[in-house]
């Protein structure tokens, strides 16, 4: 087990190499500049040139790569170019945020999406599965920004007993999940934030779960006598591994924030922070959020693979 | 077991959310509270970023600048007032020199008098990248503005000169945009940007109260403010960034804000059924092509007129909901330098003859546009709408559209630089004479020097920007400006399509509130109704 610990951390370590290079040479790719939206819509050449001396992006691109890269490895990324904050602490707030929405849809969400997908699973075929599954369909298929805004209008504007945006009167300085003045600013975020992965994992959980009940094993148990919840404790058992990897991706899918939604609730999450980076070719922040996301999934998948192997030894060995 | 009771709490907090009712606390303090469309809170260390929005909001309520806009009319065009300057003259001796003499008495929200050094201190820091206070963010926003100014000089205790590096008789127009910061507060902080962000010190109507980074900016009323005129009529004003339209709209109608901005079209219908005040007023808005003079079928004068008479108007104004007017010209209607200038009122026949006059028809034209963009309002449905009519009459137009930061790179980078393009499609403000019409077609402006991207000359336009930048005389210069603008329109130097009214929309406990026609808007005066 520790071995496989460390190979494991052992790949990790190139990928988050990749993963920082890929995260650079992204923002470089597309078209527009760094410092564009900071400088008036006609800046001459002159000014440009100065501003560009001024943050360091007059020189070569590799040359900057390698500085960013000594200042990330010692945990600087260097300063927003909007609000010259360190983006240490805009990402670490803004994934704060997300994190506090993810605390509740990651639990809504597995629970839901397993406990829907599971059975259905168990009954393939039955109206049951039937209405399960058409359910998940629509959950996945459902943009999630139309289905805020739709809640945004049922809860927030027609009935008024839910906000309809933000993060309440103090903003996320002092937000507390525990006072409900403030809690209640999650409640829509955190539905329309469940409902993909809701979609996503009871589809997934479905499919393993119907493919191990159509395996002998569970003939054997059967025809040895076994009473169908404990039947149903061994099919779940092993389609756990393939679900664990689908609820890996959706955690970090959680964990990354969604960038429409945040949008819609304006809340100030890291969805939310790399669209405005993205928008204001903030180039530090968009490096710096993208870096971090790709190691909460690179992170979430060494997870995953460390528990997977727990739940089924047989993976250990490959 | 953990989780399950998680998840059960979680579905008891969604339940409840749903039996509860909205309660606020009460309080006998009145709060403005604004949803901007800007995706962050504009800075606050000077010259706010954020485009107009930044300066109306932050720049008009932290900050005071030596000239200021007008804003407390609704029937005619802002112009300039005295601001932290009571009276400004050329030098007689020198007409490089501006003298401005300093308003007495005024205080910085941290108590210091404010002086001719403070003033001499700004400008050092946008000017002198050699100073300590230099800052390459306020030189970035400041240049448009203050790149004439070769240095200022403190005169007296109350007079400061500007040493311009031309004659430049607008000077005045361009200082509103450039706001004072305290020196002392400064100081004090030890020129530590982030610091000052969090306690920023001007001489505003509103002083700085709270900051959460990203989420919202809470302002008090100064109620020792200069200008008695202008002492805000409520207790806070708070600033939301809200980029999303429908949110914006959402909030209002939910009560969590009470003042908008730009609601889109579709939602103002419900907005006015829910007894919000949807206010209008032209401003100075632009929303047109600039167009390549150097390469390509827009040299031929013949070509742009069919393309101005091309454009069905009114169908623009009817997408737009009418939340705007036709565009026939640079400035709109009511702008002091309008004149009388040559309109090209939609004529489809005349167009397509002009096209065959000059040799171009089909005509192909190749247009850049954005997606979105700060004062861009609907751009891909009205892009798709012009497209639809100049094809309609003989031309072969290609949209080629991006986002808003490569469509800023293509302005700035000008006709030389993306020789290709046969137009762009950038709105301008008209905030000023100079930004307004004069850099579109001054050859001191070629891009990337400045904002004649295609770069337009003319004998006659070069003419008269000459006497306007030499002309001290305000009526005199003003039949100038009007000359250059009529001249504008006879050279069909842009195709002009449309003037944003600037909607905003007001819950009905505010009052008060008089929409300037201009871009930045003055929010003393509102009161709000418990």
């Amino acid at each position: 087990m520790i071995n496989l610990l460390i190979r494991r951390i052992f790949y990790a370590v190139p990928i988050a190499f990749g993963v920082s290079v890929v995260c650079f040479s992204l923002v470089y790719l597309a078209p527009g500049d760094p410092l564009q939206t900071i400088l008036p819509s006609d800046a001459s050449a002159e000014t440009i040139a100065l501003v560009k001396a001024a943050y360091g992006f007059d020189q070569p691109l590799p040359i900057q790569f390698l500085k960013w890269l000594g200042r990330v490895m010692l945990g600087d990324f260097g300063q927003s170019i909007a609000t010259r904050r360190p983006v240490s602490l805009e990402v670490m707030g803004a994934l704060h945020n997300t994190a506090t929405l993810a605390l509740f849809a990651v639990p809504i969400a597995f629970s839901t999406g397993f406990s829907m997908g599971a059975i259905a699973g168990c009954f393939p075929g039955s109206w049951l599965d039937r209405l399960l599954t058409g359910t998940a369909v629509i959950g996945v298929s459902l943009p999630n920004y139309w289905f805020g805004i739709v809640l945004v209008i049922l809860f927030a504007v027609e009935a008024m007993v839910l906000p309809a945006t933000g993060m309440g009167a103090n903003g996320s300085d002092g937000f507390s999940i525990f006072r409900w003045a403030d809690a209640r600013f999650m409640v829509l975020p955190v539905i329309t934030l469940s409902m993909v992965p809701i979609g996503i994992i009871a589809r997934s959980t479905r499919a393993a779960v119907s493919e191990v009940m159509g395996q002998d094993f569970v003939s054997t148990l059967r025809a040895k006598g076994l009473s169908e919840p404990a039947i149903i404790r061994h099919v779940l058992k092993n389609a756990l591994p393939q679900v664990l990897a689908v609820m890996g991706l959706q955690f970090g899918y959680l964990m990354g924030g969604s960038i429409l939604v945040e949008t819609v609730f304006t809340w100030p999450g890291s969805g939310f922070l790399l669209s405005k980076a993205i928008i204001n070719r903030d180039v530090p922040v968009l490096q710096g959020t993208i870096l971090m996301l790709a190691l909460i999934f690179v992170a979430t998948n060494l997870l995953v693979d460390l528990a997977q192997s727990l739940i089924d030894p047989r993976i250990r060995r490959t | 077991m953990k989780r399950v009771s998680t998840v059960l709490a979680a579905a008891a907090l969604a339940a409840a959310a749903l039996a509860a009712g909205l309660s606020g606390p009460a309080s006998a303090d009145t709060t403005l509270t604004v949803a901007m469309t800007a995706g962050d809170i504009p800075i606050t260390t000077g010259i706010p970023d954020q485009g107009s929005e930044g300066v109306r909001f932050i720049g008009y309520s932290l900050y005071d600048a030596l000239v200021l806009f007008d804003l407390s009319r609704s029937d005619k065009a802002s112009d300039i007032r005295p601001g932290l300057a009571t009276s400004w003259n050329i030098d007689p001796a020198n007409q490089k020199r501006w003298i401005f003499h300093l308003r007495e008495g005024v205080k910085w929200h941290d108590g210091c008098p404010f002086t001719a050094e403070d003033v001499v201190w700004n400008f050092q820091r946008i000017l002198n990248k050699d100073s300590p206070q230099f800052d390459a963010f306020q030189f970035a926003l400041g240049r448009t503005y203050a790149g004439n100014v070769q240095s200022v000089d403190k005169i007296d205790d109350h007079t400061v000169a500007f040493n311009m590096d031309r004659v430049h008789s607008l000077f005045p127009y361009l200082l509103p945009q450039i706001m004072l910061i305290s020196r002392c507060n400064a100081e004090k902080l030890r020129y530590d940007r982030n610091a000052l962000m969090f306690a920023p010190s001007g001489t505003g109507p509103y002083r700085y109260s709270r900051m959460v980074a990203h989420e919202r900016l809470e302002l008090d009323a100064n109620k020792d403010y200069w200008d008695k005129d202008r002492i805000p009529g409520h207790d806070h004003l708070v600033l939301l960034p809200m980029p999303e339209a429908s949110t914006r709209a959402a909030a209002l109608l939910s009560g969590q804000v009470n003042f908008i901005e730009a609601p889109v079209p579709d939602a103002i219908p419900r907005l006015k059924a829910a007894g919000m005040n949807v206010i209008t007023n032209t401003y100075p808005h632009n929303w047109a092509y600039q167009l390549n003079f150097v390469k390509g079928p827009m040299t031929d004068i013949k070509v742009r007129q069919a393309a101005n008479y091309a454009i069905n108007r009114d169908d623009v104004v009817e997408l737009l909901g009418g939340t705007a007017i036709a565009g026939y010209t640079t400035a709109p209607p009511g702008m002091p330098y309008y004149g009388n200038p040559v309109k090209y009122k939609y004529d489809p026949a005349k167009a397509t003859a002009l096209l065959k006059e000059a040799g171009c028809y089909p005509c192909k034209i190749n247009l850049a546009i954005s997606t979105s963009g700060s004062g861009q309002m609907q751009p891909l449905p009205m892009n798709e709408l012009v497209k639809s009519q100049l094809d309609a009459v003989g031309f072969e137009t290609t949209l080629t559209s991006m986002d808003w930061n490569a469509l800023l790179n293509i302005s700035r980078g000008g006709v030389d630089k993306f020789p290709d393009f046969t137009g762009v499609n950038i709105s301008r403000n008209l905030v000023d004479p100079f930004n307004g019409i004069v850099r579109h077609v001054w050859t001191g402006q070629w891009a990337p020097v400045g904002g004649n991207w295609g770069h337009f000359s003319s004998p006659e336009t070069e003419s008269l920007i000459g006497q306007i930048f030499g002309e001290f005389d305000d009526a005199k210069r003003m039949g100038l400006l009007t000359q250059l603008h009529e001249k504008m329109s006879e050279q069909a130097v842009m195709i002009w399509v449309a003037h944003d009214l600037n909607p905003r929309a007001l819950s009905p406990k505010l009052k008060g509130f008089v929409q300037a026609q201009s871009w930045f808007q003055d929010l003393t005066r509102i009161t709000v109704e418990p």
